[in-house]
């Protein structure tokens, strides 16, 4: 018994669309029903303002905002004591509100709630340590470094690397590589812009 | 450790003091920030992206410039705007020499295009390269990008060189190896079958990351088959006890928790491999009595690993004292005051009771609880849960309150869950047909146009049938009562279209049967509805709801179903007429109705028209033709179809004999064959256009080029149904239902595409046969609840109950317990005993709860483990248990943070100075941002920092917040160069997202 619906959703038919994914309803009751997949990771501002997104299953451009504003309602909407699931299309998005920025990841309904919750709080440590004392400003002007280290921790909507040292080390050692290129550009383009002048 | 806390932020701020960007890249941020509306953000992204398209198409724009302009594009397409014209770009930048362009140019392709995209035929070579480079992180940078952009098409282009890889000697590289791996079997499980047995070698890898991330193919490759993993079911179990003694190394502990995520893997792989499998299951028993042992109820990741195990358990082979376990755990989680772990024990008891239903009584005001929780999550789980444990005994309670539930919401895709789960059950357990007439009547009612279709045709068929062996009186009876109660309903306005296509029909089987309503009554009744609906668009409604289920099995289905409700109304008329003259009375037709007939014999739709010229024909007929043609109660009789036209076969053959030339099937004539070349050329030259994977340059390797297209040639002949456009499917569709679709095969091409549609679209045949057979088990039930007349007294009691709790709220725990009772117990005293007895639990509960949280006493623990960490402050907003600062709830403080305002209140500690400042500085900021570094950024990063320190609240140490308090004016300092300022109209943008 596989899941059609993840099936459906990474095979290159053009047909994995939201609402083809969503209508045929996976049946919650059988545990072994679905593949356990993250299918995008949101960051949204209290405002409602999109700071990050991560699509795992294929999803128009269309579409995506479609999910975005219909997420981040969802889940902007919701109170402080509530907890931190909610129901979407069948799918179930998993948040949690970090200063005034929300973490949202959206998985299988018969995923371990919790334990996305968790995924989240582990990539929020390690925008922590990376940026030390990591805060919403930082990802608004970095969101590329966000990138590059959520894609150390989760890859192809599965977790990577659960090992916070092992990825700020990767991390860090392409930001070396980055540094020294920049270093290099910024010296050469010094030498043109005075050739220039 | 500490080198790579700040390595991070020293390279974030770039050299050139601000974020590493341009200045007008700061500027775009900073406005899109700042922008009022959404009308004015984009404006600004518009104006942007006018720029940008410039900017790339310069040929001197140098290459680092290049990055910050694909990074802008990247921030565009993130706001949702169409930045499609830079993916090229993107795409070019992949094949820089330089990683940190390179790897720009990969985030920005992954972020842009993914697999079905045209672009990536150009991304393909170059992550061929790449991963053959001998740089580490750009081989790692390709795995990523490769996992997002390598469909099955392109996938045996990189599958060798990945393979290869799984060997690295960096583990980062093996990891991502792995999981590219694990990505190309989920995409195209038989083009990577055969590679398979790498995942179980990578299980034993040195380093715990690659084992981890291998656990990932292989609960997969478990679901699928689990009967040939089984011999690695004592290795798992080994790999999860030495996680769980803390053999890994600390750097995997996670929250004091060792490797909590590779150990909720593991027990998502075991409780598969222990599914009914009572030996594999003995070896799992003790090191899941273990991880309950150690289980730490006080820390989130600790309750997730708890859940695991409850899911595990409730999987594999039962052990009573496993189950006892869990049944604790469980009861723990619905006793908390968080209602993640309350959503969580639902959850797990919704596994539990399928085991023993009899966990579920301990708990019923709890489930009670939260089944009238105002947090809409946690009342859908609830649901959940009650539609599990639903029984012939609490069916009405259960479905009225879901019916109640479903009334009031607006959200589309759960209305229609909890509609047909409704029908389910209804059809299931109905415990009178009475109340499963009434009950479907409410549901089509509200969510009429959200039900399948088939739930309609059921209904009707259930009524016409009746209820299995019953006697023919009490069918009649439903049938009147069910006219009765249609005839309340049918004038309300807005009614489902299906809903009233149901009422039409039985009105006009069975309005007049009985005798009680006169014929024109019922005509008057029905010639309203037609009236209504003679501009209605159910013809838009039908396929809406059709359009999402499966195409093959609602075919046939959608061509039948495709009827207008008046043509419903129309052929009721019909009925009744044919009736009263069967029955030799004189009709005189109604002015309303003759206004109708007249109406629709000129109506656009010819099924209408040909309705409406019956009716008129019928009219003129005796007695005895239209008995013969319009049969009484004869909607069960079948009616036997030829399909093949039998008995026009001796006409053919007159005809054949006397010169007529012979039917050559669609199929065989020759326009398709024409479309049939056409398309086999079209297919060629697709596979002239396929990619070439192979590098050029190395001549003498002629063989594995030959054997390398020989696997390439498969794949493009299976990727021609992919590109295919829609219209040919629902011609493959159309010939496929006509009997003579064999003859289809006669074409190579042809029968080729089908071979692909059939495969995609297969599954879902069967599952037309369902419905059917729901139904008769249904009527079994129905037939053998049927004598059951105290349900509908329970409800009524219920409901009675339910209007005095509107009333009063002191009475809510009585009902409660009435509603336990009719949930959960069948005899009245044993649930009133229960009730009570688990009411005591509840009034302890609270009790043994602030125990716990006095215990736990979570934040000196947390702060001399992770000393680096400071005092969680936000981190622990959705946990109460671990709140440090009892006096100040940094919820508030944070709300605080938003209005200067009542942000004074909470700067109690610091001068006063202080908070008399903030306005002054605000007012300077506002007025003018770029007045100088030199007087502006002193003062104010002073009193930021002291705002910053007193949104610590009282516990935050001074010396704790040291590089913290470093970094944040360093951070200010910057925002304040670019422009940004604190006081601006978000300043949470500053504040620290991990406390």
């Amino acid at each position: 018994m596989i899941s059609t619906k993840a099936l459906s959703g990474c095979a290159a038919t053009g047909r994995a669309e939201v609402a083809g994914g969503a209508s045929d309803v996976p049946d919650p009751v059988g545990i072994f029903a679905e593949r356990t997949l993250i299918h995008f990771v949101l960051l949204i501002s209290r405002q409602g303002k999109v700071r990050l997104t991560k699509w795992y299953t294929p999803y128009q451009q269309k579409q995506r905002n479609k999910v975005i504003k219909e997420v981040s309602a969802l889940v902007l909407d919701r109170g402080p004591k509530m907890c931190n699931f909610v129901d979407w299309q069948g799918y179930r998005v998993v948040y949690k509100r970090y200063a005034s920025l929300y973490f949202c990841m959206c998985i299988d309904p018969t995923d371990n709630e919790l334990e996305t919750l968790q995924i989240i709080h582990h990539y929020v440590e390690i925008l922590d340590r990376y940026f030390g004392n990591v805060c919403e400003l930082d990802l608004i002007f970095n969101f590329h470094k966000a990138y590059f280290i959520l894609d150390e921790v989760l890859i192809a909507g599965e977790l990577q690397e659960s090992n916070k040292k092992a990825v700020l080390r990767l991390v860090t050692a392409q930001d070396t590589m980055v540094e020294a290129a920049k270093e290099e550009a910024s010296s050469l383009s010094n030498i043109i812009a005075q050739a220039t002048k | 450790m500490e080198q790579l806390r700040t390595i991070g932020r020293e390279l974030a701020m770039g050299s050139q003091g601000g974020w590493g960007q341009s200045k007008e890249f700061l500027d775009l941020v900073k406005s899109i920030g700042e922008a009022r509306s959404k009308a004015e953000e984009d404006r600004i992204i518009a104006r942007e992206l006018e720029h940008l398209k410039r900017r790339l198409a310069d040929p001197d724009v140098p290459r680092r410039k290049m990055k910050e302009l694909l990074l802008r594009l990247v921030y565009a397409e993130m706001l949702g705007h169409d930045a499609s014209f830079g993916h090229i770009h993107a795409v070019k930048m992949t094949h820089d020499e330089s990683l940190p362009l390179k790897r720009t140019g990969y985030l920005a392709v992954a972020l842009f295009i993914d697999e079905r995209h045209d672009l990536v035929i150009l991304v393909v070579n170059t992550i061929q390269k790449d991963l053959r480079s001998d740089n580490y992180l750009v081989v790692c940078a390709a795995l990523t990008a490769a996992c997002r952009l390598i469909g099955e098409e392109a996938m045996p282009a990189v599958l060798p060189q990945v393979v290869e890889l799984l060997a690295h000697p960096k583990e980062a590289v093996r990891k991502k190896a792995v999981m590219a791996l694990h990505r190309f079997y989920q995409r195209s499980p038989s083009s990577v079958s055969h590679l398979v047995s790498n995942f179980r070698k990578r299980l034993c890898d040195n380093d715990p990351g690659v084992m981890g991330a291998t656990l990932c193919p292989l609960y997969d490759l478990i679901l699928e088959d689990p009967s040939s993993y089984k011999d690695l079911v004592v290795s798992f179990v080994n790999i999860l006890k030495q996680v769980a003694e803390r053999r890994l190394p600390t750097s995997y502990d996670y929250h004091q928790m060792p490797a909590p995520f590779i150990q909720i893997k593991l027990l998502k792989i075991l409780a598969v491999l222990g599914s009914g499998d009572k030996q594999a299951s003995g070896h799992m028993y003790t090191v899941l009595g273990d991880i309950f042992r150690k289980g730490d109820t006080t820390s989130n990741i600790g309750n997730a690993i708890l859940y695991e195990c409850i899911c595990c358990i409730s999987s594999i082979f039962p052990n009573p004292k496993m189950l006892e376990a869990a049944a604790e755990t469980t009861s723990k989680f619905l006793k908390s005051d968080s209602h993640n772990l309350k959503y969580m024990g639902i959850d797990a008891l919704g596994r539990l009771i399928k085991i023993n239903p009899d966990i579920a009584e301990e708990h019923q005001l709890a489930v009670i609880d939260c089944l009238e929780d105002p947090d809409d999550t946690l009342k859908r789980k609830t649901f959940e849960l009650l539609y599990k444990m639903t029984k012939s005994t609490n069916v009405e309670v259960i479905v009225d309150r879901m019916i109640e539930y479903m009334i009031n919401i607006t959200d589309h895709h759960y209305k229609t869950e909890i509609a047909s789960r409704c029908v389910e059950l209804a059809e299931q357990f109905a415990p009178s047909n009475q109340w499963f007439i009434q009950t479907m009547n409410k549901v089509f009612e509200h969510a009429g146009d959200l039900v399948n279709i088939k739930v309609a045709h059921n209904l009707m068929r259930l009524i016409a049938e009746g209820f299995g062996e019953d006697d023919e009186g009490a069918d009649s009876q439903l049938r009147s009562s069910a006219v009765d109660s249609y005839l309340r309903i049918v004038g309300e306005p807005k009614l489902p279209s299906s809903f009233l296509q149901i009422i039409c029909w039985v009105l006009g089987e069975y309005g007049t049967a009985d005798g009680r309503y006169s014929a024109s009554y019922i005509i008057g009744k029905l010639c309203d509805v037609a009236e209504a609906h003679l501009t209605d668009d159910t013809v838009k409604v039908c396929s809406h709801i059709l359009a999402p289920i499966s195409f093959v099995t609602y075919f046939g289905l959608f061509l039948s179903c495709v009827l207008y409700t008046e043509a419903y109304a129309i052929s009721a008329i019909l009925k009744i007429i044919a009736f009263e003259i069967a029955r030799g009375r004189k009709i005189d037709m109604l002015p309303e109705c003759q206004t109708l007939v007249d109406e629709l014999s000129a109506s656009h739709s010819t099924d209408l028209q040909q309705r409406a010229y019956e009716l008129q024909a019928l009219l003129g007929l005796d007695k005895h033709a239209v008995e013969s043609v319009m049969p009484s109660d004869a909607s069960c009789e079948d009616i036997e179809v030829d399909r093949n036209l039998s008995f026009l076969n001796g006409f053919v053959q007159q005809a054949l004999e006397s010169g007529a030339s012979p039917y050559i099937p669609e199929s065989e004539r020759s326009g398709v064959i024409s479309v049939g070349s056409y398309r086999s050329q079209e297919q060629h030259e697709t596979s002239a256009h396929a990619l070439r994977f192979e590098a050029y340059e190395l001549p003498k390797a002629s063989l594995p080029v030959a054997t390398a297209q020989a696997s390439m040639s498969m794949p493009t002949t299976d990727l021609v149904p992919v590109s295919e456009p829609g219209y040919y499917k629902e011609d493959h569709q159309t010939s496929r239902s006509q009997p003579s679709g064999d003859s289809l095969s006669g074409e190579f091409g042809v029968k080729l595409r089908l071979d692909g549609v059939q495969k995609k679209w297969g599954r879902p045949t069967y599952s037309s046969s369902t419905p059917s057979s729901s139904t008769s088990s249904q009527q079994a039930t129905n037939g053998g609840s049927h004598s059951d007349g105290g349900g509908s007294t329970s409800s009524h009691t219920r409901e009675s109950s339910y209007g005095s709790k509107r009333q009063q709220g002191t009475e809510v725990s009585a009902e409660k317990q009435k509603l336990a009772a009719s949930l959960f117990g069948s005899s009245a005293a044993k649930a009133d005993r229960k009730a009570q007895a688990s009411r005591k639990t509840a009034k302890e509960s609270p009790l043994s709860e602030k125990a716990t949280v006095t215990n736990a006493t979570p934040p000196p623990i947390k702060e001399q483990l992770t000393p680096a960490a400071p005092p969680p402050d936000l981190l622990d907003l959705g946990e109460p248990v671990s709140s440090s600062a009892p006096s100040a709830d940094p919820f508030s403080q944070l709300e605080g943070l938003l209005g200067p305002a009542s942000a004074t209140p909470v700067v109690s500690e610091t001068p006063a100075t202080v908070s008399s400042q903030t306005p002054d500085l605000m007012s300077i900021f506002s007025d003018d941002v770029q007045t100088g570094p030199s007087s502006g950024s002193t003062e104010p990063t002073l009193g930021d920092s002291s705002l910053k320190n007193s949104q610590k609240g009282a516990t935050a140490v001074a010396s704790k917040k040291g590089p913290s308090l470093q970094d944040a004016l360093q951070k200010d300092a910057t925002a304040r160069q670019v422009g940004v300022t604190p006081t601006g109209n978000n300043p949470n943008l500053f504040k620290d997202l991990l406390g």
